[in-house]
């Protein structure tokens, strides 16, 4: 084998991205193989397809000098070609080794990143003995190769891949009729018209091979000959296809003792088996399809000729760049803003025509911006179902290793959400998925013992909800014994023998750092990282998760998430001289405070709203600065609130609403609670944007704590 | 003078991409691309096509079966089919050669060897 040439940084990222996905794609059909083997009835033409994932991969990862990647591709290619051509069962062994090539692959992707490749050499040359150790020589075929006798046209069976010829061979094998069926279409849309004619037919049989051929008149049609292994007679099939542009060119059946039982045959069908190559034979008869279909259908198009190039209607875009299209959208609502201030002012100073004129622009600019932006803002949006396949895997995977029997529903795969949101929430979502099954879901025995079914159900369901996307988690496990979370709050100091908590506080601690539930930490979910940390993930893209559970009947977790974190509305408010903003899809009301609605408990401010206590937080002793100027006669309330959570900030004016680009403070000022970061204001203000959230679990915990 | 056409049929993104770099080193030529054996086949008949470069391993028609076309029709008889396939058994490309191939590239390969091939032809 040649060396493989150097391709360019950005070959190499467009390599990983496709082998990413076909990485994805294996680990997705593989999970429906294992479905299907379960029940010992699987599908041909997705083990192909699955056998087809692997060899890209191989082929991909050589062409791109990753070698250890095309490695691993190549033997699980071998494997599954293997599988495919009947020398290898579906053992639930070899199933266990096709899912752990994927997890290798997924890993060995992730190191040709940041250069790591090497240190998974061990790992890479054990999964090959692992699959070489399955692959014993089969024992020879006595094939009295009954194919021959068939007597298949020359052409169909000279362009058989050998997986193709296999499938033929186990078609005969299984005493099915073999056909030919030949049909004529129109070059415009012969995707469809065969679509749906190899669908009609997989109905009732297999599609070995789909041969196109030489139309009656190759400017506007195209044949096809499809080889079709069936149980079907001729006639049977030829009453399954009739009203199609099909017909039967070709039947037989070979028996197994190798003689030949051949249908009736037109006449006109010489199909000698050593013939050479002669499609021209074949193409004679469907004439009489092809004018029906002439009759029916208007001539194609002139223009189609220029449809030729353009066929592939997606665009890969890498995300930064649609980032560098949403700052500068962000920039341009600034400018936009700008002018619209200044108009204000121009027209605050005098009635004037120009600042009539220029207020009509601008309103014209942010009709037009809006536009853009929504428009900039969809090519972000990818439907949360992306992670579904991912956590499908998941679920399968552990349950697998745990022996557990696990239903996962998925509802609302199509719900839309900002791709950077999906990347972030991924593993937060699949370490909550995983608590589910490892923790949540109990034996099947316990299940059983508990009067419950055999197998557990975990639901994920998404759904818009306003300006937020809802993620939910589900299982009808054991629940969560809070009785145990407070012994362990005790052990750990997190809580004293007399505090008050209610149930709701007790599963609060399940977020506090370093809090781990797990009685044993397995393999699966004890792998260091705690709830706290998937709070403060999913806290960093401003959204909220939210726990309820009942013991015997299992946990729901709710994550909230805003739908973009690129351009947000935002309440721009005064306090103890500054401004903040507060991003509007967390505000629920402002209320104008009196001073005599105060009350004061346990030391804390609160007020009475609408018989609920609020609890109030002034942001200068939130944040610990020093008060310029005095605070207003008249302050506001801004109730702020998260899932379940509610809190009042006391402010000393509301400024207004505007628009936002939120630019992160860096590394520095991570540790920084209750600030998600900076934004511009458009008149050369920068100011800090609060982030609720982080707001109100930071002042749970102190409470907690103290 | 109009430049010469070349096709580029393969199911894999970055590999066209991998290909199409390639190709455009030799400067004037006009590069179409099909990810699969359907797209292969409409644009065949729509566009004079010079040099055919196909993988095999395709869903629904691979590339032994689009060449086997290729080769059955009069009109593009004479056109030449570089296969470029992974698979590297002799059998396989005894397979291909006996179809009608042209040239049968083995991935994965070096560009001076691709290059060398289609210099060939066009």
């Amino acid at each position: 084998m040649s060396k493989a040439p150097a391709p360019s940084r950005n070959a190499a990222l467009d390599f990983l991205a496709e082998a990413e996905e076909v990485v994805e794609d294996l680990g997705t059909r593989l999970g429906e193989l294992s479905e299907m083997a379960e029940k010992d009835n699987w599908d041909p033409d997705l083990l192909n397809a699955i056998f087809r994932d692997a060899h890209s991969l191989k082929g991909l990862a050589g062409m791109f000098g990753f070698a250890m990647v095309s490695e691993v591709a190549h033997h699980t290619e071998t494997l599954l070609d293997w599988l495919r051509m009947g020398k290898v069962s579906l053992t639930s062994q070899v199933m266990e080794i096709l899912f752990a090539s994927v997890e290798l692959l997924t890993a060995l992707l992730r190191a040709t990143l940041d250069d790591t490749l090497e240190q998974h050499r061990s790992e890479a040359e054990n999964h090959a003995k692992r699959i070489n150790a399955c692959l014993n020589p089969p024992a020879a075929k006595e094939n009295s190769s009954p194919l021959q006798q068939l007597g298949l046209p020359a052409n169909m069976t000279s362009s058989l891949t050998d997986y193709e010829e296999h499938r033929l061979q186990e078609n005969i094998d299984k005493a099915r009729f073999i056909h030919v069926v030949h049909a004529s279409f129109e070059l415009a849309s012969f995707d469809e018209g065969l679509g749906e004619l190899t669908a009609t037919i997989k109905e009732h049989g297999e599609v070995i091979s789909t041969l196109p051929s030489m139309g009656e008149n190759m400017e506007t049609h195209i044949d096809f000959d499809l080889l079709v292994g069936s149980k079907c007679t001729k006639e049977q099939l030829d009453a399954i296809i009739a009203g199609s542009a099909a017909s039967i060119t070709f039947s037989g059946k070979a028996t197994t003792a190798g003689e030949t039982a051949r249908e009736t045959l037109p006449a006109d069908k010489p199909s000698l088996p050593d013939a050479p190559a002669a499609p021209a034979t074949l193409e004679q008869q469907p004439l009489q399809t092809d004018t029906i279909l002439n009759d029916k259908t208007p001539k194609a198009a002139p223009d189609e000729l220029i449809s030729a190039k353009s066929i592939s209607s997606t665009v890969r875009v890498d995300i930064g760049k649609l980032d560098e299209l949403m700052n500068i959208v962000g920039e341009l609502v600034l400018a936009h803003s700008t002018i619209a201030s200044i108009t204000g002012k121009m027209r605050a100073e005098g009635f004037s025509r120009t600042a009539i004129d220029l207020g009509k622009a601008a309103k014209d600019l942010e009709r037009r911006l809006g536009d853009l932006q929504k428009g900039v803002m969809d090519i972000r949006m990818i439907p949360v179902g992306q992670l579904y396949d991912k956590m499908t895997r998941i679920v399968r995977k552990i349950s697998r290793e745990q022996g557990k029997k696990i239903d996962l529903k998925l509802f609302g795969a199509e719900t839309e959400l900002d791709k950077l949101i999906v990347e972030d929430i991924a593993d937060p979502l699949m370490h909550i998925i995983r608590n589910a099954v490892d923790h949540g879901i109990e034996t099947p025995e316990k299940r059983l013992a508990a009067g419950k079914s055999e197998r557990g159900t975990v639901r994920l369901a998404s759904y818009q909800k306003g300006n937020h996307v809802v993620i939910e988690v589900e299982d009808d496990g054991g629940g969560i014994d809070t009785e145990k979370i407070r012994c362990k709050a005790l052990q750990k100091g997190l809580i004293q023998e007399n505090s008050q908590l209610s149930e709701r506080e007790i599963l609060e601690l399940i977020f506090h750092p370093g809090f781990s539930t797990a009685e044993t930490v397995t393999a699966v979910s004890g792998r260091g990282v705690g709830m706290d940390v998937v709070r403060n993930n999913i806290a960093a893209v401003s959204g909220m998760v939210d726990l309820e559970t009942r013991l015997g009947y299992g946990s729901r977790f709710t994550i909230v998430l805003p739908i973009t974190l690129a351009i947000i509305k935002a309440l721009i408010v005064f306090c103890a001289g500054r401004i903040y903003a507060i991003p509007i899809t967390s505000v629920i009301e402002s209320i104008i405070l009196s001073a005599d609605q105060i009350r004061t408990v346990e030391g804390k401010e609160v007020i009475s709203l609408r018989e609920q206590t609020l609890p109030l937080v002034r942001l200068e002793n939130f944040f610990r600065i020093e008060r310029i100027g005095k605070p207003a006669d008249e302050q506001y309330v801004v109730v702020v609130g998260v899932a379940e959570k509610r809190l009042g900030l006391v402010v000393d004016d509301l400024i207004g609403q505007q628009d936002i680009v939120i630019k992160t403070l860096g590394e520095a000022f991570k540790t920084l609670k209750g600030i998600s970061g900076a934004a511009d204001l458009g008149d050369q203000r920068t100011i800090l944007v609060l982030d609720s959230g982080s707001i109100i679990s930071e002042l749970m915990r102190s409470n907690q704590g103290g | 003078m109009k430049p010469l056409t070349v096709l580029v049929v393969d199911d894999s993104a970055a590999m066209r991409t991998l290909l199409v770099s390639t190709l455009e080193t030799l400067g004037s030529l006009e590069i179409l691309q099909a990810a699969n054996g359907f797209e292969a086949l409409r644009i065949l008949p729509r566009q004079e096509i010079n040099l055919l470069l196909t993988d095999i391993n395709m869903p629904d028609i691979n590339g032994l079966e689009l060449l086997s076309f290729v080769r059955s029709n009069p009109v593009y008889k004479e056109m030449p089919v570089v296969i470029i396939s992974t698979e590297g058994s002799s059998k396989d490309i005894e397979k291909g050669m006996s179809l009608g191939a042209s040239e049968y590239l083995v991935k994965p390969f070096m560009p001076e060897q691709l290059l060398e091939i289609v210099r060939k032809y066009i």
